[in-house]
């Protein structure tokens, strides 16, 4: 359950279009513009709650194993040495209980920051995120706003069977109420964790556990304490005139690695990084389609009722006359997550998926 | 073993036999006889060596076998307890592995528990309960004697009352008295909340409103306890305490808007009847479902208690609402936070149609306070002054220091669980009556509020008419006040709009004025 993979990201975190276009296949990663700092996605969160939590005395963390143990994947570590234990709560084992708690803290005027050890356990206290949290402001009409956010790792792991990787970006991202935001590099861990602490409404924040070692190139400005993304902006991560490939999280590395194999063979990919699921960017989704004609969308969860289904119908309902193939939707298998090695590995999109895919909208394979 | 014991034995005997028989008759016969004594003398001896030889084995062999079992099982204790018809009982201690005992296992097994504990072989049982164990969470004492806790104490949890039923102050009660302003006070709220209730319960049989939910027979605990507290105590109500809001200045105007979800409701017509919330009144909103404000309000106690203010947070629960596992996440969390807040349960019998025998098998709720480290009484939730005392205490206890308190007030519901409800189906019209007219808090606290010469007749008859004229002339104004415009539909589902927000709100504003014949005769936008 605690499987970490370190490995360099080619392409994550660049925002220089040009260093893109004159990289080639030798150069390695390490090619970037000098004084440019790596970053893993833990480093990236665990910096971004410190600042937010040195800014504002309301904002406090909670969760369970979030204080003496540093956290259950380190992300709060060092926290409870800094700010004491009243700020970052450790909390008995009950997540109906403390999201409530939370809320209520939320709904008193304090900034809570609840975590799930894995979003799984957050269906124990989904009536609080959604009937306590997203409704709240809508219902009391603007007198009780609930500035609360709800992080922790989303998706599927390595190895850890149904119970524990279930993706709940579409659960969440249906809710009206809910800002749901889901990072892929150390860049959009920060900016879209301290947007979303200092947001007021609330937020769900889905992480990923495999993308917590992992580093990705930062650069100064992002480094600053007042840095902060702006939640609705999907981010083109890869420019490209053939096919769009939209997708979220994880998913984003696989789809950068399938766009370096389909530029081997020709087919030139744009790569858009959701990074807000809630509300989605349908403006840069359509302009996309709209200049390449042709989408796929990828991502880890079930196929049925997905965020991938969202964006293609957005698409056909938008941008209907500009597609010049049929959208495509690559989501996990509509099975619960298998614990073996193999399946598991069936049971997920590979970066082969995602190519045959775009090649099928490109009509280069059937 | 044996053979050779008798062996030597034999050769003891002959050697005793034999030996003072013996005489000089002949050299020969003697040296024979010598030899033969001899012979005797030596296997006796060598027989003995062995035989003692295997003794010490054998006594070795059964000390270990003494001191195992001694170790294990307190041998002594064994033997004493075989001649026992019963088991002796033993307190509660966990069992650690077992120890095979052979032929005591089975017949045991009560008592294995004795078993575990290493030291009753260092002393005798008398001094076992002056021992202490040191476990997590701290030292407990323990004693050999097993008994469980029953599941119920032989006497209920008395109820603390101060009037009694003929609204006369009980002699040596402990009470925190009342000034007579406040006292008239509590009692015209009392009224007042139930000339509310039965006109909107009649509005909407009348079609009027989609839906009423009554406080009937439960007016002394929402004014009493909404008089105990300061106005900065923030309130989490479940949905039967609008008297806390009305105590607080909510008007009738106000609660009939929201009733009617009209453009004056605060609410912006977003949610049901009786769902009402204020802001400056520090009351929360009310939220359908159950117990969900228990955590919260130990999460705004927290809030309250790290900002340092002079406050509490106050929630409310039915008797049904306390087998949510909200109510256990809620309590134990505010014990473990050591928070400000007070939880008052309404225990009023039922829970719709399920009653509190069917609902829980403990002594009520007042019992549950202990097992999470919280402070608890029982109180008569139709006695005001005692509601009044009780909620003023625990709010200071709070406050001062700093943790949370629990108040279980018995009631009964007279009125139907909400107007979706038809109550004679599931109880008695009698019971229903009894808890109406002989035991109705506002009669009985009537009585002690006119015995003191301050209300009398003619102000009752006053106050009745007054707010049923005040009620009337609101739900008739409220009917009448136009409904909230379609801007409110997309407002407040995020502090500030959102694009696809503000898209779908200019679509259904084209919408409107394109095909109005679709939509009701003064529809505005």
């Amino acid at each position: 359950m605690w499987g970490i993979v370190r490995q360099r990201a080619v392409d994550g975190g660049f925002s220089a279009s040009s260093l893109r276009r004159t990289r080639s296949a030798l150069v390695s990663a390490r090619s970037y513009a000098a004084g440019s700092k790596e970053m893993t996605v833990r480093d990236a969160l665990n910096s971004a709650i410190d600042e937010e939590m040195s800014a504002d005395p309301k904002v406090f963390v909670m969760g369970e194993e979030v204080g003496q143990y540093q956290g259950a994947y380190k992300i709060t570590k060092g926290l409870l040495e800094k700010y004491g234990p009243e700020r970052v709560y450790d909390t008995p084992i009950t997540e109906a209980g403390f999201t409530g708690i939370g809320v209520g803290a939320a709904y008193a005027g304090l900034k809570p920051v609840v975590e799930f050890m894995t979003f799984n356990f957050s269906m124990q206290a989904i009536d609080h995120i959604i009937n306590s949290a997203a409704k709240s402001n809508y219902m009391s009409a603007g007198q009780i706003n609930v500035p609360i956010v709800f992080r922790g790792p989303n998706g599927a792991a390595a190895g850890v069977g149904a119970q524990h990787s279930q993706c709940y970006a579409a659960w969440y991202a249906s809710v009206p109420g809910l800002k749901v935001l889901a990072p892929y590099s150390a860049e959009d861990a920060r900016g879209l964790l301290k947007a979303a602490i200092r947001d007021p409404d609330p937020v769900v924040f889905l992480e990923n556990e495999l993308l917590y070692g992992e580093s990705f190139p930062i650069s100064e400005e992002a480094l600053d304490s007042s840095f902060c993304l702006p939640i609705g902006k999907a981010k083109i991560e890869r420019e490209g005139k053939d096919v769009t490939i939209i997708t979220f999280s994880k998913m984003v590395g696989f789809a950068l690695k399938a766009a370096e194999k389909l530029a081997e063979e020709g087919i030139s990919a744009e790569v858009i990084n959701l990074r807000s699921i809630r509300p989605l960017d349908r403006a840069t989704i359509n302009a996309s389609v709209r200049k390449t004609s042709r989408l796929v969308t990828v991502e880890e969860g079930f196929p049925q009722h997905g965020v991938c289904a969202e964006i293609c119908a957005s698409v056909v309902e938008e941008s209907f006359s500009y597609l010049d193939a049929p959208v495509e939707r690559i989501a996990g298998a509509d099975v619960p997550m298998p614990y073996a090695a193999n399946l598991e590995r069936l049971a997920l999109p590979q970066v082969e998926d995602i190519v045959r895919a775009a090649k099928r909208a490109c009509f280069r394979s059937k | 073993m044996t053979c050779q014991v008798r062996q030597g034995l034999h050769a003891l005997v002959v050697l005793l036999i034999h030996y003072p028989q013996t005489s000089l008759k002949t050299p020969l016969l003697s040296c024979f006889f010598f030899f033969i004594t001899l012979h005797h003398f030596l296997l006796f001896f060598f027989f003995l060596y062995f035989f003692l030889a295997d003794m010490a084995i054998w006594f070795a062999r059964s000390r270990n076998i003494v001191s195992s079992l001694r170790q294990n099982l307190g041998l002594s204790a064994i033997l004493i307890k075989r001649s026992y018809s019963s088991p002796r009982p033993v307190t509660n201690y966990p069992l650690s592995s077992r120890v095979f005992l052979g032929p005591f296992t089975s017949y045991r097994h009560e008592s294995t528990a004795v078993e575990t504990q290493p030291d009753l072989v260092q002393q005798s049982d008398h001094e076992d309960d002056a021992q202490e164990l040191d476990f997590p969470g701290g030292k407990v004492g323990y004693t050999s004697e097993m008994k469980f806790i029953p599941e119920s104490s032989s006497q209920r949890i008395p109820c603390y009352r101060v009037l009694n039923e003929h609204g006369r102050i009980i002699s040596d009660t402990d009470f925190i008295p009342v000034s007579e302003k406040l006292a008239v006070r509590m009692y015209e709220q009392m009224a007042t909340l139930q000339v509310m209730d039965h006109i909107f319960y009649e509005a909407q049989r009348q079609g009027r409103i989609s839906f009423y939910l009554t406080s009937v027979g439960e007016e002394a605990i929402n004014i009493a306890s909404a008089a105990a507290l300061s106005p900065e105590d923030v309130v989490l109500p479940q949905y039967r305490e609008p008297g806390v809001l009305l105590w607080r200045g909510f008007t009738l105007e106000e609660f009939a808007n929201q009733c009617f979800g009209n453009k004056a409701d605060y609410g912006k017509g977003r949610q049901m009847p009786i769902h009402y919330g204020s802001n400056q009144h520090n009351y929360f909103t009310v939220s359908s479902p159950i117990a969900t404000q228990l955590p919260q309000a130990a999460g705004v106690g927290y809030a309250l208690k790290m900002e340092k203010k002079n406050a509490c947070a106050v929630t409310f629960i039915g008797d049904g609402g306390t087998s949510e596992g909200d109510f256990h996440a809620g309590l134990n969390f505010a014990a473990v936070m050591e928070a400000p807040v007070v939880f008052i349960c309404r225990n009023n019998g039922w829970a719709i149609s399920t009653h509190i025998s069917e609902q829980f098998r403990s002594d009520g709720i007042v019992v549950k306070g202990q097992a999470y480290g919280i402070r608890s009484i029982r109180v008569d939730g139709n006695d005001a002054l005692a509601v009044y005392s009780a909620v003023r205490s625990a709010r200071e206890m709070a406050v001062t220091e700093q943790r949370p308190v629990l108040i279980e007030a018995m009631t009964y519901r007279v009125g139907h669980h909400s107007t979706s409800d038809d109550s004679t189906k599931y109880r008695e019209a009698d019971e229903i009556q009894y808890w109406k007219m002989s035991r109705n808090p506002v009669n009985r606290y009537r009585k002690w509020v006119e015995d003191n010469g301050w209300w009398s007749e003619e102000d009752e008859s006053k106050l009745r008419s007054s707010t049923r004229k005040q009620l009337l002339q609101a739900i008739q104004a409220a009917e009448k006040w136009e409904k909230q415009p379609l801007t409110e539909l997309f407002n407040d589902v995020y502090d500030v709009k959102t694009k696809n927000l503000e898209e779908q709100e200019l679509g259904l504003k084209e919408l409107v004025e394109k095909q109005p014949q679709d939509y009701p005769t003064g529809f505005h936008i």
